[in-house]
């Protein structure tokens, strides 16, 4: 499985900004290695985020996003103690979940 | 083939923990110069005999470790050696396509480890010089030479009168050490960065009537 | 919300010093909206949990490895290296050291890790734990202490490898690194022979590299900085290395350290 994500989520007023960095090569497909072949594409599809089990985001995501992709968001509603839960799953079909509590 | 060298040989561990007191000027020297021979190793075009340092640098070295200038007698001799070094254009033609010498200036390629051996070297001119007002993507290392030709006077760089200062900037480019011992620039025709066609080419580049940068 | 790869719009216009000042300053807002987010966080969670972790043949953490200021100090042990280890009678910096823990402690081959390339193999462990212990130091002060006769011997042996200037360019770290308010190309360059101020220089590393996506310790940007110099290679953890390593953090005496920071 790779590298966790790492997730911050604030909350200030009604409202929580969440920041996700995310451990990903994203390759585009478009790379050549030294020896001139194409670096086959690897990037994330899908992004999807939820605010104590209920979702409250989706994405989808191509090859333009950059390697170890940093997000950030700002949920309605999230208050401190509260569990926003990440998603994301790649073009190879590798996936990764990761949870913060909102401070 | 790679050569691997040890990290440290037992005597130098010896020298620099075993000591008392701090070596003296000339032994540090002496420590300092064993240990880079025993630091690097080859790789790809880029062997150790690089660190082999000629009276120039070595010269030029030691002066900026004192923090001060280098003795002028000595600085004499550097030039001196360095300006019967150079070689002139074989044609007697100083130069080249100006277009040609931008792109070379503009090229930082070329010597390290992960260039190929042989393959074709930029100058590295924009790296540390302002030359063309439209690049803005230069150096401060060395001085500008926006407008190098015209500030010189240099109208038509065949006449007589421009004798002078296309031999200056042939040289310069050639062996910069040959009018300034302890210039940062490199030696470029000396050292083989660039052959004679490229260095008539950025000739061109800073003569040309032309040229952008005398624009 | 998506955030575009290294296509940011900076408008360039030609012509003027005013252009030369709207470049730089478009720079620099594209690294300042860098700030957050930095990958680097990612090699500090890693570099974390490896400090923790049962590995190697002797199935041990490093949770015992003296960095400097007593086994298992984490705190405040970046900004005190290089420096004198009584045990390995040698002047170590952070990468090296970690060598050495990594083999006393868990059994594994220093001299095998040092002649694997960077990003691969152990490497990379390497790379993640001093990441995360730059981390435990961020925003102190570097306090070399420069007091053992093999520290400061190792400061001036630093000193003249600055200096030294080789290769087919003829270049020394001085080159680049020897004056005030020098660039190349638009690169501001640090003035490495005293203190270039807090976060500068050798403050600034490890580094996460936005341009390659690589993770960068010392010892990589050193081997980088030889490398643009036209010099053969120097081996990982060598005595020049180190010496270097010594000369800078001296000089940078009282910078505060960002380490690990996010660069172009």
């Amino acid at each position: 499985m790779a590298d966790p994500m790492r997730i911050r989520a604030q909350a200030s007023g009604d409202k929580a900004t969440v920041r996700v960095l995310m451990s990903h090569e994203m390759e585009s497909g478009q790379r050549k290695d030294s020896a001139g072949k194409i670096v086959p594409a690897w990037y994330i599809q899908e992004v999807s985020a939820s605010l104590n089990g209920k979702a409250v985001m989706t994405a989808e995501w191509g090859p333009a996003v950059s390697k170890n992709p940093f997000l950030q968001f700002v949920v309605k509603g999230a208050k401190a103690g509260d569990k926003i839960s990440v998603s994301w799953k790649d073009n190879k079909g590798d996936s990764r979940t990761d949870e913060a509590t909102v401070s | 083939m790679k050569k691997h060298i040890k990290f440290i040989a037992p005597a130098l561990i010896a020298l620099i923990a075993g000591c008392a007191a701090v070596p003296s000027g000339p032994e540090l020297d002496k420590l300092a110069a064993d240990i880079a021979k025993a630091s690097f190793r080859d790789e790809g075009q880029a062997k150790v005999d690089r660190l082999v340092q000629d009276d120039a640098n070595r010269e030029c070295a030691a002066a900026d470790v004192a923090g001060k200038p280098i003795d002028e007698k000595v600085a004499k001799v550097i030039e001196e050696t360095n300006l019967k070094a150079i070689k002139w254009p074989s044609d007697g033609k100083f130069l080249g396509d100006w277009k040609e010498g931008e792109k070379l200036a503009q090229s930082g390629r070329g010597m390290t480890w992960t260039d190929a051996a042989g393959s074709e070297n930029g100058g590295n001119c924009y790296n540390c010089h302002q030359i063309s007002k439209q690049e803005i993507s230069f150096g401060t290392l060395g001085p500008s030479l926006y407008n190098y030709g015209k500030m010189r006077g240099v109208a038509n760089p065949d006449a007589p009168e421009s004798k002078a200062i296309v031999e200056y900037t042939w040289g310069k480019i050639w062996n910069a050490r040959a009018y300034n011992a302890c210039s940062q620039m490199p030696r470029a025709g000396h050292k083989g960065i660039l052959n004679e066609q490229q260095v008539k080419h950025i000739m061109a580049l800073l003569l040309d009537p032309k040229s952008p940068v005398n624009q | 919300m998506k955030r575009l790869a290294l296509a940011i719009g900076i408008v360039v216009v030609a012509g003027s010093a005013l252009a030369q000042k709207s470049a730089s300053d478009g720079i620099a807002e594209y690294r300042a909206m860098l700030q957050d987010g930095n990958p680097a966080e990612l090699f500090e969670a890693k570099g974390e949990d490896l400090w923790k972790q049962k590995r190697g043949p002797k199935n041990a953490s490093l949770e015992q490895c003296d960095l400097g200021k007593g086994p298992g100090v984490v705190k405040g042990a970046f900004v005190e290296l290089p420096r004198h280890f009584a045990d390995t009678n040698k002047v170590q910096d952070l990468e090296s050291r970690l060598l050495t823990c990594m083999e006393t402690l868990q059994g594994f081959n220093a001299a095998e890790i040092a002649k694997t390339p960077f990003g691969k193999g152990e490497q990379n462990n390497v790379t993640a734990l001093a990441t995360w212990i730059a981390a435990e130091s961020r925003g102190m002060k570097f306090n070399l202490p420069n007091s053992h006769v093999a520290e400061k011997t190792m400061y001036e042996v630093g000193k003249r490898l600055f200096f030294m200037r080789g290769g087919s360019h003829d270049f020394a770290c001085a080159t680049c690194h020897g004056d005030d308010g020098k660039r190349i190309r638009l690169q501001d360059l640090p003035n490495l022979t005293k203190n270039p101020g807090d976060g500068a220089g050798f403050a600034a590393w490890p580094a996460y590299r936005v341009s390659n996506g690589q993770m960068w310790g010392m010892q990589l940007r050193l081997n980088d900085c030889y490398r643009q110099q036209r010099f053969p290679y120097p081996l990982f953890g060598s005595d020049a290395t180190i010496a270097l390593g010594m000369y800078m953090g001296v000089n940078a005496k009282g910078a505060e350290s960002i380490a690990p920071a996010i660069k172009r």
